[in-house]
């Protein structure tokens, strides 16, 4: 008999630990990746109990959500951040767990940094206290976005409690047209399953659009498996992963890599794999992908009108409305040509090196429109310094946008970069939930990075395709 | 830890769909390093554009039992938004459904989520909003609401609902108690033995 278990089930089921009373699993976590926010509680749930870390070894800390990505000199101006900022360091010194702080170079969003130094590998289980972290699923591994409560779980046992999804196989094949990216994808992906499609089950996204990726054109899809409501997205790991993965800081080395690299391999889903459902989508029909309402399902393609709500079911019809006020759009008004206030290239969907290439791409020798705030953030320090060196910086420079550093900054604006007002904001970030750029009226449109370029260089949405 | 078979109390509705834990405690808020004083700020935002907002009226303050519609809490994994309703005074909520990590921070802070369709919903909002003094009952051993004249039934994820009415909801004290069983796990893990194995 063959195994027809896909990947997720076959990671899942050598990472049970048991059967807990309550017929959840307690599942063994790999890797756990902890930041600033989400931990200062859990830690102290450690203390009230007299608890330790597990595996610190197994733990990586770094700082980003609230890092402000202009003037970094401590103590912060926030002295809430910087609160924040010392109880992390704290932490991470009384239970012995390694921080990749502001002076360290390999720091970032947490998100680009596990896979830039290696520690997300096919195969392992990964949690993190963040929505996002199904990021990492791109490598092939299941990765999970816990609350506190669970960062604790993890920290002191390094297992948690879950129950086990159902997987659905999200393929998409054909070939994408020019100028539409891996944003678009999995903004398409959304638009047709829904914010709460995916609720239930984790997605594995297959098919030949998702094997003709680099691996940070996969991230930027599995970033978003949880504004689908997803529980994690993964791709199966094939010889692309397996060449990001050589040579990384903290992957296997030498002859160890090679034994790893063939286990990874072997748990991809086979051809005759078994799923809970599956759905098929053309990649050849996606278009550069828009959103104009306040959650990320909520999008169009960049040539279509903005829709009516009578074009919904009935029980969505009230949604759709409430969307159109807040965004103050008019249903079949034209995305294409909304004016924008604000441009902000960045976050753990899309602040990674290939990012900045095509943003770059866009804006050379140009320059942003003059009613246009820009914010270029680097998802880690050592990407804003690969850029450096490769120019790009004086690219953003020269076409007036401004340069900054690495951190989380106006994806969901805890730190000083914040929309104002009624700002629109054309943006390569995750999520265009009411206030979530920092001011409660602020609106956002996401896009690519391409498409957020195309946008601060005419001031209004663009259709990226005609600047290429 | 306290067994939950039931809350008893009167209810708040805010019937709306796809509501994020954005808009549940602004991230603003997160910018703390213990949990307390997030109920003053719940849904902050949504009350300052809403002068008719649900948590704002007189007739809601005190209520246990919140009434939403489909894909409550999505969005961010913040365990401040479900801390935020708790100490706003929520101890129940019924919903269509729940975004699945905002369900599993509810569950590990003893506050049961249970869903009910969406037509019984619209009934039950409707009824408190005109009736704000009513008792609402979520009962979890029955897997009923009831409401008054009203009573449906209502569901809940099985190992949730068993964790929540045995008084098993404290999970870190279970994973830790298994401590050999994660040892022998982790030693069968080519990646947790360097590869030496395969």
């Amino acid at each position: 008999m063959s195994d027809t278990r896909n990947l997720f089930n076959r990671i899942w089921d050598l990472h049970t630990v048991r059967q807990m009373p309550s017929g959840q699993t307690q599942l063994f976590i790999g890797q756990h990746l902890i930041h600033e926010v989400t931990s200062p509680q859990a830690f102290q749930m450690l203390r009230d109990r007299e608890l330790k870390v597990m595996h610190p070894e197994r733990t990586l800390a770094t700082v980003d959500h609230i890092i402000p990505t202009g003037n970094q000199a401590r103590p912060f101006a926030d002295g809430l951040a910087e609160e924040m900022m010392s109880a992390i360091e704290k932490n991470c010194r009384e239970f012995g767990i390694t921080l990749l702080n502001l002076d360290d170079r390999r720091q970032g969003i947490v998100h680009v940094v596990g896979p830039e130094q290696g520690l997300t590998q096919p195969g392992i289980t990964l949690a993190c206290g963040d929505s996002h972290t199904s990021t990492h699923g791109a490598f092939g591994c299941i990765a999970f976005g816990i609350g506190t409560s669970q960062v604790a779980d993890v920290l002191a046992s390094q297992t948690m409690a879950m129950g086990r999804p159902k997987v659905r196989r999200v393929g998409v094949n054909g070939k994408l047209r020019p100028g539409v990216y891996a944003k678009d994808v999995i903004l398409h992906i959304i638009r047709k399953l829904g914010v709460e499609g995916g609720v239930g089950y984790a997605y594995e996204f297959a098919g030949e659009v998702f094997a003709a990726m680099s691996m940070e054109e996969r991230m930027t899809v599995c970033n978003m498996s949880i504004e689908g409501g997803a529980r994690c997205g993964y791709i199966n790991p094939d010889q692309v992963t397996v060449d990001y993965l050589r040579g990384k800081p903290l992957a296997p080395q030498g002859a160890a890599f090679d034994k790893a690299a063939a286990w990874w391999l072997s748990l991809a889903s086979g051809a005759d794999a078994q799923f809970d459902d599956r759905v098929e989508i053309d990649g050849s029909t996606i278009e550069p992908t828009v959103t104009w309402g306040i959650n990320p399902a909520q999008s169009v393609g960049v040539n279509e009108e903005i829709p009516a709500a009578s074009s919904f079911p009935s029980t969505e019809q009230a949604g759709i409305r409430e969307a159109l006020a807040f965004m103050e759009f008019k249903e079949h008004q034209p995305i294409k040509g909304t004016k924008i206030d604000v441009a902000f290239i960045g976050s753990c969907t899309n602040s990674r090196i290939s990012d900045l290439r095509e943003a770059a791409k866009v804006v050379k020798g140009k320059h942003v429109a003059p009613h246009v705030r820009t914010f270029v953030v680097p998802g880690s320090q050592l990407i804003r310094e690969q850029a450096e060196a490769e120019g790009l910086h004086e690219v953003f420079r020269a076409a007036g946008f401004d340069w900054r550093e690495a951190g989380c900054s106006m994806c969901l604006a805890m730190n000083p970069d914040k929309l104002i007002g009624r700002e629109i904001c054309a943006s390569s970030s995750n999520r265009n939930f009411k206030g979530r750029q920092g001011s409660p009226t602020g609106r956002t449109l996401l896009m690519s990075p391409a498409m957020v370029a195309a946008a601060a260089v005419n001031g209004v949405v663009s259709d990226v395709r005609d600047m290429l | 830890m306290q067994t939950i078979e039931a809350v008893s109390g009167r209810a708040v509705p805010l019937f709306l769909d796809d509501i994020d834990t954005d808009r549940i405690i602004p991230a603003r808020y997160l910018r703390c390093v213990t949990f307390e004083g997030l109920g003053e700020h719940v849904f902050e935002d949504d009350r300052k554009q809403d002068p008719n907002h649900p948590f704002d009226k007189p007739q809601f303050q005190g209520a246990t039992v919140l009434v939403a519609g489909r894909n409550f809490g999505c969005g961010s994994s913040r365990e401040h938004a479900p801390q935020a309703l708790m100490r706003w005074g929520v101890r129940a909520v019924v919903a269509e459904s729940y975004a699945e990590i905002f369900f599993g921070n509810c569950t590990a802070n003893g506050i049961p989520c249970v869903t009910a369709d969406r037509a019984h919903l619209q009934q039950l909002a409707e009824a408190v909003a005109a009736n704000p003094q009513q008792t609402v009952t979520v009962d979890l051993m029955k897997l009923t609401v009831e409401s008054g004249a009203l009573k449906f039934p209502c569901k809940m994820q099985e190992g949730a609902r068993q964790s929540l009415t045995t008084g098993n909801w404290d999970f870190l004290a279970q994973l830790v108690d298994a401590a050999p069983q994660i040892r022998e796990t982790a030693e069968r893990l080519p990646y947790m033995t360097g590869f030496a194995k395969v």
